[in-house]
């Protein structure tokens, strides 16, 4: 049998189309990129080796660093956010009818394209016609809100439709977990004479410790890389008021044409997210999850 | 399934006391379920209002109330733009693009799922890990060589392009989800097979693919979710029009449309139904995928 199973042409021809194609189309651009920012090149032309010219660039560049703080401020309002989610999820996964029904609502937005969300949203938030300006007028609100031209609440404005969008991603997970918690546990507990309150945070909590730490992973790596809303919304507007790192280095490539700069915006952005993964992995590894059974 | 089945095990210990709560208690149920309905009203109410503006015309939309029923719902709205603009052209490239990576995709990662699983050789692991890591890359630090190469390779602007990274970038995540099932997979059949002088191929293209349909099904409509709704690549690689799909096409369409509500929403419901329609008659995969694939960042 093994003989059969180890036919060396057989296992390239079944693994290598693949691998190949991740190879190629994932890891050498991801070396490449960290090549490119070594250079000087508007994308074009020659290519000019500057060593770390980008980098000394990057660390002075105000805007950069006001784009980074706006996808870290992101990356903390998602984490607090997963408070209210696991909220939802355990009441959710309580003694609920039509829960079922209610969780797949919830997931709805997260399965529009990033452009038709932002379109609604754009119209949501319009000055003269949209929906939130209308209804806080006849609330007795006297001038209209430019929700998305006043610099001091663009960035709030925007981080509105990304919650919606992926809230119920989060509560589905949370959900999900919960629901695969044994109910002997919780009926042992509350024989104990565990409170609602005692269940949910000292038995349920911990026992679905690993999901918690998954979400918050994904929640901040996920938004220190956002893009899609705010390019289509806002592209970064108005006056850099709502760029992003994604949206900054996007722009410093395919508008500015400024490859190197991106490229190492880019590689400076994948650093990041692979540090902070390995950071959150850490600090949340004390003691050994709990296990069921 | 575990889930559903934790799901039912849950409710069945719920539903063995009943009854005994007092009058807070039900109070507080009340509020939770205030609480819940209010999420899902959010969730679904822009949406709502998005189908009541596509089928009205600019008077209705800007002199009416928001939550107004159109008198006459205006379904030239959609006729218009689908036979005005390029919304159609942008549909089918949609369909077509989407319906080929995904293929593509399912066909590749089933094939390394079994070498992974099933055949013997050496490197698994590192394989394995190159696969799992890939969850990991943000798509924008691949951004600029990937369009370099494909400018050297004359495949900007070309279908190719977005093919092969909708395939290779959705491979990781396909893969994941179909290794927790290939495990589950009982081996005998496969040993009285190859017994039987079996070939590998048929062994897998007769035997083992058939049985792994269910899991195929959630990874198809998950694939063909985000190959639909995908947007930094087709915006990056795609400049002429007519190769365009729904995600861009409607960005510009709607750049030219401003002020037309009725169109734009119009616009909007199209790209969106084909999603909405798979929810409906497929909830319960989708569910399933987006759980299993819960790491895809």
């Amino acid at each position: 049998m093994d003989k059969v199973m180890s036919d060396k042409r057989i296992i390239a021809l079944y693994v290598l189309p693949a691998l190949l194609l991740v190879l190629v189309l994932i890891y050498v651009p991801i070396v490449l990129t960290g090549y490119y920012g070594l250079m000087k090149w508007d994308g074009i032309g020659a290519m000019t080796f500057v060593g770390l010219d980008n980098y000394s660039r990057l660390v002075k560049d105000a805007l950069f660093w006001k784009s980074a703080g706006h996808s870290f401020l992101l990356a903390a309002f998602s984490t607090l956010s997963l408070i209210g989610y696991l909220a939802v999820a355990m009441v959710l996964a309580g003694r609920i009818k039509g829960a079922n029904l209610l969780r797949k609502i919830y997931l709805v937005p997260m399965l529009l394209s990033s452009v038709a969300i932002a379109q609604l949203w754009l119209k949501m938030y319009h000055p003269s016609n949209g929906m939130l300006n209308l209804v806080l007028q006849s609330l007795g609100m006297k001038e209209p809100i430019g929700w998305l031209s006043e610099t001091s609440i663009v960035l709030l404005a925007l981080f509105v439709p990304i919650i919606w969008q992926y809230a119920g991603f989060y509560i589905l997970i949370y959900y999900a977990a919960l629901t695969n918690i044994p109910s002997s546990l919780i009926e042992a507990a509350r024989i104990d004479g565990a409170t609602p309150w005692q269940v949910a945070l000292r038995v349920k909590l911990p026992l679905i410790a690993g999901v918690i730490k998954v979400t918050i992973v994904l929640a901040i790596v996920g938004s220190l890389k956002y893009f899609d809303l705010i390019y289509v919304m806002t592209d970064g507007g108005p006056n850099g008021a709502s760029e992003v790192m994604a949206s900054y280095m996007y722009h410093q490539a395919f508008r500015s044409f400024d490859f190197g700069y991106g490229s190492a915006i880019g590689f400076f952005l994948l650093l990041t997210c692979l540090v902070v993964t390995w950071l959150i992995r850490r600090l949340t590894a004390s003691g050994e999850e709990v296990q069921y059974s | 399934m575990t889930e559903s089945a934790g799901a039912s095990t849950a409710a069945a210990s719920l539903t063995a006391w009943p009854s005994e709560r007092t009058l807070p208690q039900r109070l507080g149920r009340i509020a939770l379920y205030a609480v819940l309905i209010a999420v899902a009203v959010v969730q679904i109410f822009p949406l709502v209002w998005l189908l009541l503006f596509s089928l009205k015309n600019n008077q209705e939309v800007f002199n009416l109330s928001p939550f107004a029923l159109p008198a006459h719902p205006r379904w030239e709205n959609y006729a218009k733009v689908w036979t005005e603009g390029n919304i159609s052209l942008y549909f089918w490239n949609s369909v077509w693009m989407t319906l080929t990576a995904v293929a593509l995709t399912v066909v590749l990662a089933s094939l390394v799922t079994f070498a992974l699983t099933r055949l013997v050789w050496g490197w698994k692991k590192p394989v394995l890990g190159l696969f799992m890591v890939g969850l990991m890359i943000p798509v924008h630090s691949t951004l600029i060589p990937l369009f370099q190469m494909f400018l050297k390779a004359h495949l900007t602007d070309h279908p190719l392009s977005i093919i092969l990274t909708y395939t290779a970038f959705n491979l990781p995540l396909t893969i994941m989800i179909l290794l927790g099932f290939y495990y589950t997979l009982p081996r005998e059949v496969e040993e009285a097979a190859i017994m039987d002088g079996c070939s590998v191929n048929r062994l897998f293209g007769q035997i083992i693919l058939p049985m792994t349909a269910s899991v195929l099904a959630t990874v198809v409509i998950i694939n063909m979710i985000y190959n639909w709704n995908e947007f930094v690549f087709i915006n990056t690689f795609i400049s002429s029009d007519e190769r365009k799909t729904l995600t861009v096409g409607i960005q510009n369409f709607i750049g030219q449309y401003t002020t037309d509500w009725g169109a734009i929403g119009a616009t909007l419901m199209i790209s969106i139904l084909p999603i909405l329609a798979a929810f409906f008659a497929l909830s319960n995969r989708i569910v399933e995928g987006i759980t299993a694939g819960s790491v895809k960042g």
